[in-house]
């Protein structure tokens, strides 16, 4: 069923817009932002504020309808299958289904001097506002930051019984990435360890579909914040850890 | 001053004496240690710049050739190369670069004319500072000072120049203070990057020469506004001395220094941290510039509810560190935050309670108070007000620094729209309560005047604890955020050295000779608009 933006009576199309335009304030300055929405495609709009917020730069507030809809059973993807879940969800979550703390070992690998990408998902301090793994009480980190051989991640993952390998990839040149990350794969089946482990990749060319071909569990591309791979990796490792005790 | 919950002077005491006596064991390990980030900031202070063919700093190339020389201190060693190649500071640094010059240890008959040299490298070195200083004074009265609480606003966009046109819009928009957040993790970097950048991980990289630009776009501005506009970086992280150095010379304002910060969030070793906090409040206090502390995350991380008490205890402890640094309290800006979860039942109540509490703790002292984010919300219309209700108690407590809160938190570094909308709130909200406080008074044995009693009590007792078994031994147990670290782990304690008894390094005493000016000031906004019209009238 097609479906459109509900402002008061259904199927209106109503949404509501605030943008900023890289041009002075004149006169003109409020026909330039409606005209402007309406090359998006939407018609009935109204500029409700049009300001100078700088010498360059003018600010507005606008709605307008669109007729554009959309099916949602139309929309398909390779997606994780993930329950959105905050912070304290999270811990919460960990707690009841685990009732241990969950093990994570993270590593920029091999030749990838970066730590930026690890450190945004597991130090404290985490990324954009959202807390790094090391916050979370529910937790046991390991970041072993960047150059990584994957013979010593693997090795801490195995002295540490980790539950999960987060595994970071920053650069891309020549593709090398995939060649770290390759390598990594091999390893844990050549040791046959493969299945111990959930395995995350993370990094700006990385997605989920891609993550998947390599052969890892999950992959986690630029803007991922840490409470989406946390939310991930609880879901996950209690996933495995209820269908191991079904087969014990 | 709104000066009106009835305190237990007696428990204020005994902080303040738990704090000084916390401090003075730590700066006893701190007079007897150096770290290669001191060493490489006093080439910095003696005008080393620069890097090699490889983009390694020239002040890390030279310290790394003399790690073993480092107990006794740097100035030495380099002075004696100075004094018999007859080079200046930055050609002695080439030439250990390009693997021409060697240090050496200073044989006994050199080390007098070395001393010497070194001396009146330190008078000139501590001149330049001072020089910057006066520029600012001189700007401050010409330009205008704002009012305050000042506006503090973030520009984290990775490009130099695209966080100096933002930074223009937010000054033109009211604020007072823009911050350049740093690229993700550069606190972790043993270096300091060199040169103009254009790319970042969520901020822009923290260099001697985007701190110039940064600080040419706001003087431009402030000069068109008539407000001096002031500039705050971070000296923090692995180089913390080396970016109180360069924020010193290229006229930073403001400067995030805390004493713990590093340790707890960073994972920085706290030996080191501590010897770098020293160097780098030295230098801001020199430079005149107002320091920040980073209390507000303990937040963040623990709550706020709960251990409001190890912010006031931290608070206690950054001070009597800053004071030992040669701070004076203007420049002393304590951090807070407001970050007691929203859902909680007179959660404004209790902010107000809290805020009031360190206001009066801390009278002088331009407290640094950090927005709601820990629950900030991704409905940005619920965000905003809850942004709202930091700024009215920001107001209503007095608070003289206000990092205000973006509407956008939980989503994404500021839109140039985000930063306009927030400055609106808060512009608001500042004036149509300014005179608020002076109007009401706290009910005596309400929650206000019972939940300040109870977190400076717990404070009190953390402080006496904390004062029992070190700070090192605190930090260990996770007092502070609920984080425990190792003293002989984490980041940089490779870069920690015992000093020798003759340690040499005059840049210390420099620092402190001489009496310094107070706060800059200058005429208030329209002052001087005014003045012109009458003479025109």
């Amino acid at each position: 069923m097609i479906v459109r933006p509900y402002g008061d009576t259904r199927d209106d199309g109503m949404m509501q817009f605030s943008f900023t335009l890289p041009i002075a304030y004149s006169v003109k300055a409020a026909d330039v932002g409606k005209q402007f929405v309406e090359r998006l495609g939407f018609r009935d709009v109204g500029v409700a504020e049009c300001k100078a917020i700088d010498p360059n730069f003018t600010f507005y507030v606008a709605y307008g309808r669109t007729e554009t809809g959309i099916d949602p059973d139309e929309v398909k993807g390779d997606y994780l299958e993930v329950e959105a879940m905050d912070f304290y969800a999270i811990n919460a979550y960990i707690k009841e289904h685990l009732g241990r703390r969950l093990s994570v070992v993270g590593a920029a690998i091999e030749s990838d001097a970066h730590t930026v990408g690890i450190d945004a998902i597991l130090n404290m301090k985490g990324f954009a506002g959202n807390y790094g793994f090391e916050r979370y009480p529910e937790m046991e980190i390991v970041n072993m930051g960047s150059q990584i051989p994957c013979e010593q991640l693997l090795r801490t993952a195995l002295d540490r019984h980790a539950d999960a390998i987060l595994v970071s990839q920053i650069v891309t040149q020549k593709n090398i990435h995939v060649q770290n990350l390759t390598k990594m794969i091999e390893l844990l089946e050549a040791e046959g360890v493969r299945e111990r482990f959930v395995l995350i990749v993370g990094g700006p060319r990385i997605n989920n579909a891609f993550a998947k071909e390599l052969g890892y569990d999950a992959g986690f591309g630029l803007r991922t914040t840490p409470v989406e791979v946390a939310a991930f990796l609880a879901q996950e490792v209690a996933r495995r850890a209820k269908s191991a005790s079904v087969q014990a | 001053m709104h000066d009106a919950i009835k305190l237990n002077h007696t428990l204020v005491t005994r902080a303040r004496a738990a704090a000084d006596d916390i401090a003075d064991d730590i700066q006893r390990h701190i007079d007897e240690h150096t770290t290669d980030s001191t060493e490489r900031a006093t080439l910095r202070l003696m005008g080393v710049v620069g890097v090699n063919e490889i983009d390694v700093p020239l002040v890390n190339v030279v310290i790394e050739q003399a790690r073993e020389l480092l107990p006794g201190g740097i100035v030495l060693p380099f002075v004696d190369l100075m004094l018999s190649t007859g080079r200046d500071a930055q050609a002695v640094a080439e030439g250990v670069a390009a693997g021409e010059l060697r240090l050496e240890a200073v044989p006994p008959e050199r080390r007098a004319a070395a001393e010497l040299h070194g001396v009146e490298l330190a008078v000139q070195g501590v001149a330049r500072i001072d020089a910057v200083r006066r520029r600012r004074e001189e700007l401050v009265g010409q330009v205008g000072e704002p009012l305050k609480p000042y506006v503090y606003v973030i520009v984290a966009t990775g490009n130099i120049y695209e966080d100096a046109a933002q930074a223009q819009a937010a000054a033109r928009a009211g604020a007072d203070v823009v911050a350049v957040i740093r690229t993700t993790a550069q606190s972790l970097l043993d270096y300091v990057p060199y040169g103009e950048t254009t790319e970042g991980f969520g901020g822009t990289y923290a260099t001697q020469e985007n701190f110039r630009l940064m600080r040419a776009a706001l003087d431009e501005v402030g000069a068109e506004l008539g407000r001096y506009i002031r500039l705050c970086n971070y000296a923090s992280g692995l180089c913390m001395p080396e970016i109180a150095t360069m924020g010193a010379l290229e006229r930073l304002d403001m400067m995030l220094n805390d004493s713990m910060y590093g340790i707890i969030f960073r994972n920085i070793n706290m030996q080191r941290t501590f010897v770098d906090q020293y160097l780098s409040r030295l230098i801001n206090a020199r430079a005149g510039i107002i320091i920040n502390t980073g209390e507000d995350n303990y937040l963040t991380t623990s709550d706020a509810f709960e251990k409001g008490y190890t912010v006031v205890s931290s608070d206690f402890i950054n001070e009597a560190f800053a004071l030992r640094a040669n701070l004076e309290p203007w420049q002393i800006g304590l951090g807070h935050a407001f970050e007691i979860n929203p859902a909680t039942p007179d959660q404004v109540v209790y902010q107000v309670a809290d805020a009031q509490l360190i206001r009066q703790l801390f009278p002088e002292y331009p407290l640094k108070y950090m927005p709601p984010t820990k629950y900030m919300p991704g409905d940005i219309f619920q965000g905003h007000i809850i942004d709202g209700m930091f700024n009215f108690t920001g107001i209503f407590t007095g608070q003289e620094i206000m990092l205000l809160g973006m509407l956008t938190e939980a989503l994404h570094t500021p839109l140039l729209q985000d930063r306009y909308v927030s400055i609106k709130n808060a512009k608001y909200v500042f004036e149509s309560c300014r005179h608020l406080a002076d109007e009401v008074e706290f009910r005596s044995g309400g929650i206000i005047e019972k939940r300040a009693d109870d977190v400076l009590t717990r404070a009190a007792e953390q402080l006496e604890h904390v004062q029992r078994i070190g700070l090192f031994k605190a930090l260990e147990d996770g007092e502070f955020a609920d984080v425990k670290r190792d003293p002989r782990g984490g980041r940089g304690f490779e870069g920690v050295f015992r000093t020798r008894d003759d340690y040499f390094n005059p840049f210390f005493a420099a620092l402190r000779e001489g009496r310094l000016s107070g706060p800059p000031t200058g005429p208030a906004p329209g002052e001087s608009v005014r003045e012109s019209q009458e003479v025109a009238s």
